[in-house]
């Protein structure tokens, strides 16, 4: 997908604007955009907003063995990558001319000014590094790209923390961060990026260009300084003469501004840190509302209940009582023994179970009807009565009568039915409706 | 999910849809079989027409883009989903930034370059647009329209369908510019929201009319989202094309706050 072209009169509109010292976003010629800087739930991935522009940073780190010519340093590794997802002028996979250079410039600014302690990073002398990969992923092009990449490469690796290892002799240990506390990384300065645009041959001069001005700048000069003022790279592009002077205030402004965002950078660090202390929410978890449910929908169907009562007795008036047939005993275990698969206890027991349910119907009539209604659907409650009266002519399972100890118990219950719990339910359900049937 | 199961059309107007749910649309079958055979021919009086972010589905109509249901009666008037059950539109009325032709829809495009007899003018959409030089008022074979490339055009599609490269003209039916055509070198261009040019070219909208208090300016709407501003000054261009980019996210009170506030000062 091609870049939406600039018109002529939107470039005319701009040059004008800029020489009358007005910018589209009501900002004077040296003011940044607001930043805004939130972190991840992990260590290591931060999100920072430079006006409408949005980069994301995520370090990861590995153990890998050393370049052999600098045998006792880490390696650092930065990418910085342009998604059509930011603006559809980014092309998928392809390594544009804008993205080499800003990936160079970062490099630059991060790597050679070697604002990390690289010696740290060794694990063992000229076999274990640490590897420190900064992934910044471009998601929003709202201009000005170098500037929020470096501020959210640096901020990811001063949120970052490695697993700890411990070295004896030849064993290198490596601990989870349950084991131990993640280690921060050693940074001695952290260099920021600031950018200037120039219009009419340096004539004028913005800090933060947006997209737009970025546009119709005629060079664009690139200062990264640290918070002592200790400029770490320099770079002018667009090919346009500079004066000795205008690069001089350049740097000035830079320091201002670098001192500024490295309050602001350490600010968020801080904040980050305390509210991870105190267990709060912190991260993009923020940004999420508390378990709350958006969208709830319960749908009503109506069910008939009024006759369930009436049905059930009819049908167990119509039952036929079960066969007296009676099978030869089985002997479980020593002790005990079971006729048929269900036959009427005809054993001392069953007088108290009935006792015992005798009490109970009263109350929990109305929580079956209670259970039919949750099922919420009428297919349900009539399945349960089929239940009931397949259960009847089955004859009670539950009166089977048992005398057998724990073990037996469990091997009958594998070896022959699978209604067990089921039938146990209805058939106390059903006893108390033949009940409710005698009373009447 | 609650949000698949169908709902009758009707009673979800005004409400958010979501793509992928399925409304439903009043049954009539015997009422078609009626008119089919009365009068087999000739053009159906209750048609329903399936407006944007809406598709026909085997089981009524399948949202494909998320935003608030509308629905407008068959007679033009506002229907509101009144169980006149026949007839009328429905869409989808979403907040989008891609803009895709419609035949008919008035545009603001860039010329990007000039290919012989037509310009390619770049309107936000995935294709390129064309435009003759001689779909302008008064251009004839000798009589060529002064375009250059990153000019401004506002035109309006006679083409626009997905198989075919778009094509414009800056003329209306009767050979008119109507208002159509190169808009000057000054002024500024903005870009907004879909939904928010359709909410400016609405009918009485209110926003250009709090915004005309302020100063006198010219306004270029067009429906691939761009805007053409032009005030007195550049700073009241900026004003204007600031509130304009903002309304997007104020309510009614706050932009009339803000154009106080601004008329005081």
């Amino acid at each position: 997908m091609k870049e939406t072209p600039l018109s002529n009169c939107e470039k005319r509109f701009l040059l004008r604007a800029i020489e009358e010292r007005k910018r589209l976003d009501g900002r004077q010629c040296y003011d940044y955009r607001n930043i805004r800087i939130s972190f991840g739930t992990d260590y290591g991935c931060c999100i920072v907003e430079l006006g409408k522009t949005r980069v994301l940073g995520q370090v990861s780190c590995e153990l890998v063995s050393p370049k052999p010519n600098r045998a006792t340093e880490g390696i650092l590794f930065f990418n910085l990558e342009l998604s059509p997802m930011a603006s559809p002028a980014f092309e998928p996979g392809r390594q544009s001319e804008l993205l080499v250079k800003l990936n160079r410039l970062l490099e630059r600014c991060l790597r050679n000014s070697k604002c990390i302690d690289t010696e740290s990073l060794c694990v063992v002398a000229g076999e274990k590094v640490w590897q420190i990969r900064v992934d910044l992923h471009l998601l929003n092009h709202g201009g000005n790209i170098i500037d929020a990449a470096s501020i959210a490469a640096i901020v990811a690796l001063c949120h970052f923390r490695r697993p700890d290892v411990s070295v004896q002799g030849e064993e290198v240990t490596l601990y989870t961060p349950e084991e131990r506390d993640p280690v921060p990384l050693s940074i001695h300065h952290m260099p920021i990026c600031v950018s200037f645009a120039f219009f009419q041959q340096g004539t004028y001069l913005l800090v933060d260009p947006s997209e737009q001005e970025e546009r119709v700048m005629d060079g664009l000069l690139v200062i990264a300084m640290n918070k002592h003022r200790e400029i770490c790279t320099i770079q002018s592009s667009g090919g346009i003469m500079l004066l000795k002077d205008q690069v001089l205030v350049c740097s000035k402004i830079t320091g201002v501004k670098v001192a500024e965002i490295t309050e602001l950078i350490q600010k968020a660090l801080a904040n980050d840190q305390k509210v991870r202390k105190e267990g709060g929410k912190f991260g993009f978890a923020e940004s999420i509302p508390n378990q709350r449910i958006t969208a709830f929908k319960i749908e009503q169907s109506p069910i008939d209940t009024d006759d369930v009562q009436e049905q059930a007795e009819e049908i167990i008036a119509k039952a036929t009582p079960p066969s007296e047939a009676l099978a030869n005993p089985v002997l479980w275990a020593p002790g005990t023994a079971q006729i048929g698969e269900g036959v009427e206890n005809s054993w001392g027991d069953f007088e108290e179970s009935e006792k015992e349910e005798e009490e109970i119907p009263e109350e929990k009539s109305p929580t079956t009807e209670d259970q039919t209604m949750e099922m919420g659907d009428t297919s349900v409650g009539t399945k349960n009565k089929k239940d009931e009266t397949i259960v009847l002519s089955d004859s009670e399972e539950e009166d089977v009568i048992i005398l057998e100890p724990e073990g037996a118990q469990k091997n009958r219950a594998e070896t022959s039915y699978k209604q067990d719990i089921t039938s146990k339910k209805t058939g106390s359900k059903k006893k108390r409706k033949s009940y409710s049937h005698k009373k009447h | 999910m609650a949000a698949s199961a169908p709902r009758l059309a009707e009673k979800r107007v005004g409400q958010v849809v979501m793509p992928g749910d399925v409304l439903l649309l009043p049954a009539q079958p015997d009422a078609d079989g009626e008119r089919l055979r009365l009068a087999p021919v000739g053009p159906q009086k209750g048609r329903l027409v399936c407006g944007p972010g809406l598709r026909r589905g085997p089981e009524g109509l399948l949202v494909t883009k998320c935003g608030l249901l509308r629905y407008r009666g068959p007679a033009g008037q506002a229907g509101g989903g009144t169980g006149s059950g026949s007839g009328g539109t429905y869409w989808v009325d979403s907040q989008q930034k891609r803009y895709v032709p419609v035949k008919g829809d008035h545009v603001i495009g860039i010329v990007t370059a000039k290919a012989g007899d037509i310009f390619k003018l770049d309107v936000g959409g995935s294709e390129q647009a064309s435009l003759s030089y001689l779909a302008f008022e008064g251009a004839t074979k000798r009589n060529r329209p002064n375009v250059q490339v990153g000019d401004l055009i506002y035109g309006q599609f006679i083409v626009a369908n997905k198989d075919m490269e778009p094509e414009m003209v800056c003329i209306d039916s009767s050979g008119r510019a109507n208002g159509m055509g190169i808009i000057g070198q000054d002024g500024f261009l903005i870009k907004v929201s879909l939904g928010l040019i359709r909410k400016l070219l609405a009918p009485g909208c209110e926003i250009i009319q709090d915004l005309g208090q302020l100063y006198p300016f010219e306004l270029v709407l067009g429906m691939n989202g761009r805007i053409w501003v032009k005030a007195k000054t550049i700073q009241q261009t900026l004003i204007v094309a600031n509130i304009l980019e903002a309304c997007e996210h104020m309510t009614a009170e706050q932009r009339k706050q803000a154009v106080a506030k601004l008329s005081e000062s």
